[in-house]
């Protein structure tokens, strides 16, 4: 008989989570890490689960990491996207999930532009809901291939000094990884223009600082954010040139960090602006690593959430 | 080789050690004979453990086969969770160790190696697994005890000891330590005595039988 570990039926937020949830699916993805790397990158273990990625926004690598994680452990894997779907013909967040459940899905992965998304679909269906990115709100995955992938490199999370930096004020990302971070005890400090910093981040835990140089002083990891030029609008930056070479993470700033700082970027990279390309492609980067991670954090997610607890058989 | 050495009572029933230290060391020598003798040499062998208790007793087996031949074997070792016919019912597992196989698999004589064989379900999953990292000429089965309780057509190669118990019977493998090491049997309530008995006998040949099977002999 095994006792399930994983205490949650939904992954909609790093919120909510114990410091032993998030230790449990980082030792379940050492395991699907390494079946990324066999001649055949496949385990039957989800056989005849079907997964459904409801995806409102765009978004080429989240989506294709939960599919290939789906296909990885052979459970069937449907892409629904917003522009090919009844959505753009005014059908509901409601009634969409309502159609889908029909289907009976096993586990609803969604990204959708509106905060607390996921955690509305939760409680309105049967199937487990991942939060795969809700507006401003969270994206736990990346949090977790996050501390992965930092984990892998430093041993620990605790103890740590990590430093986000860049646009906080529109980052899911920097929101999960300060509540997962700060579960573990490191120092979480976040670095943005005031402009794009939201009121009352120190909720989090986190220190809140509007200057490079010193933010990064002594950092074990830094965690450059995407300038999200689509949301900006023009208003809260004067130029990224100017954003570049106030904030932008270079060899020159990256120089106010330990030297052996682990450098992370969730993607897409906007370089030249808030990472330079000798950083980006530097040997401190850990940039492809967490995208290998994320296929093996998201494996690890889908196994722990798509499977029901049961009696074992002796072997 | 004389089992069922010593025996206790306990409230909820009884135990016995089937196998004591210097019984396995002798078991375990024996098997790496064979194993060498039956896939033809070392060039082509390799050993992979089902994880956890088959790891620790491939890991004896190489340095035996060391011993005999003077050469390394590799070793390897496969975790079944992700295999299990049950996994996406009785998941989640725990802890999911990561498989281990760091050579190629590809035309290799692979010893799979477990400590306890009774229904099979573990193997046919184990070997499922092997297959995902290439394609071995011939996989093997040793197993230090056949308990028998068989849900699938699966037998083993290379076996230690056979044991006639019933599927009450706990059958615990310690592999720590040269000191340490034993094969107890718990029953539970009542007082039946396992019956066990050596795979093969003492005095026959082992190349009598080369490519045969070891049976339970009941």
């Amino acid at each position: 008989m095994s006792e399930r570990r994983f205490s949650q039926r939904h992954l909609t937020g790093i919120e909510g989570l114990s410091a032993a949830d998030v230790l449990h699916v980082l030792d379940t993805a050492e395991a699907f890490f390494e079946v990324s790397r066999r001649p055949v990158r496949k385990v039957p273990t989800l056989r005849g689960k079907t997964i459904l990625n409801l995806f409102y926004e765009a978004s080429t690598r989240t989506r294709t990491s939960f599919e290939l994680a789906g296909k990885r452990l052979s459970a069937d894997v449907v892409n629904i996207s917003v522009a090919q779907s009844s959505v753009s013909k005014g059908e509901s967040l409601y009634d969409t999930v309502k159609t889908l459940e029909a289907m009976h899905p096993d586990v609803v992965v969604l990204r959708h532009e509106a905060s607390g998304a996921a955690e509305y679909v939760a409680k309105r269906i049967r199937a487990s809901v991942v939060n795969a990115g809700d507006g401003q709100h969270e994206h736990p995955t990346q949090a977790l291939l996050d501390a992965f992938t930092i984990r892998r490199h430093k041993g620990k999370l605790d103890g740590l000094v990590v430093t986000i930096c860049g646009d906080v004020m529109h980052s899911r990302v920097a929101r999960s990884n300060a509540l997962l971070l700060r579960l573990f005890g490191a120092e979480v400090r976040v670095v943005a223009p005031r402009t794009l910093m939201p009121v009352a981040m120190e909720q989090y835990g986190v220190r809140v600082l509007h200057e490079l140089e010193p933010a990064l002083e002594g950092a074990d990891v830094v965690m450059v954010l995407r300038i999200q030029r689509e949301r900006l609008q023009g208003a809260l930056l004067p130029s990224m040139r100017e954003y570049a070479r106030t904030f932008g993470v270079n060899a020159r700033t990256l120089a106010y960090a330990k030297p052996d700082a682990l450098v992370m970027h969730p993607g897409p990279m906007n370089r030249g602006v808030e990472i330079s390309s000798d950083v980006a492609d530097g040997a401190q980067s850990a940039v492809l690593e967490q995208v290998e991670a994320g296929v093996a954090v998201r494996m690890a997610v889908l196994y722990l959430l798509a499977a029901e607890p049961g009696e074992r058989a002796g072997g | 080789m004389s089992p069922a050495s010593a025996s206790n009572e306990s409230e909820s029933g009884s135990q016995a050690t089937l196998l004591d230290a210097d019984a396995i060391a002798r078991v375990v020598k024996r098997l790496a004979l064979e194993i060498v003798e039956q896939t033809g040499g070392t060039e082509r062998l390799a050993l992979v453990g089902v994880r956890r208790g088959g790891v620790p007793l491939a890991k004896r087996l190489a340095d035996a086969i060391a011993t005999v031949e003077g050469t390394e074997v590799p070793v390897g070792s496969v975790d079944i969770s992700l295999y299990r016919d049950d996994a996406a019912t009785a998941l989640p597992d725990p802890k999911i160790g990561p498989s281990d196989v760091r050579f190629s698999v590809d035309g290799r004589d692979v010893v799979l190696v477990d400590d306890v064989l009774q229904t099979g379900r573990t193997i046919r999953a184990a070997i499922d697994c092997l297959l995902d990292y290439g394609r071995p000429r011939r996989i093997w089965l040793a197993v230090l005890c056949d308990r028998g309780g068989r849900e699938l057509p699966i037998g083993a190669d290379f076996v230690g000891r056979v044991l006639d118990v019933d599927a009450t019977v706990k059958v615990d493998v310690v592999l720590e330590g040269p000191g340490e090491d034993r094969v107890t049997v718990r029953t539970r309530g009542s007082l039946a005595q396992p019956n066990a008995q050596p795979s093969a006998q003492p005095n026959a040949q082992p190349s009598a039988s080369p490519s045969e099977p070891t049976e339970p002999s009941r």
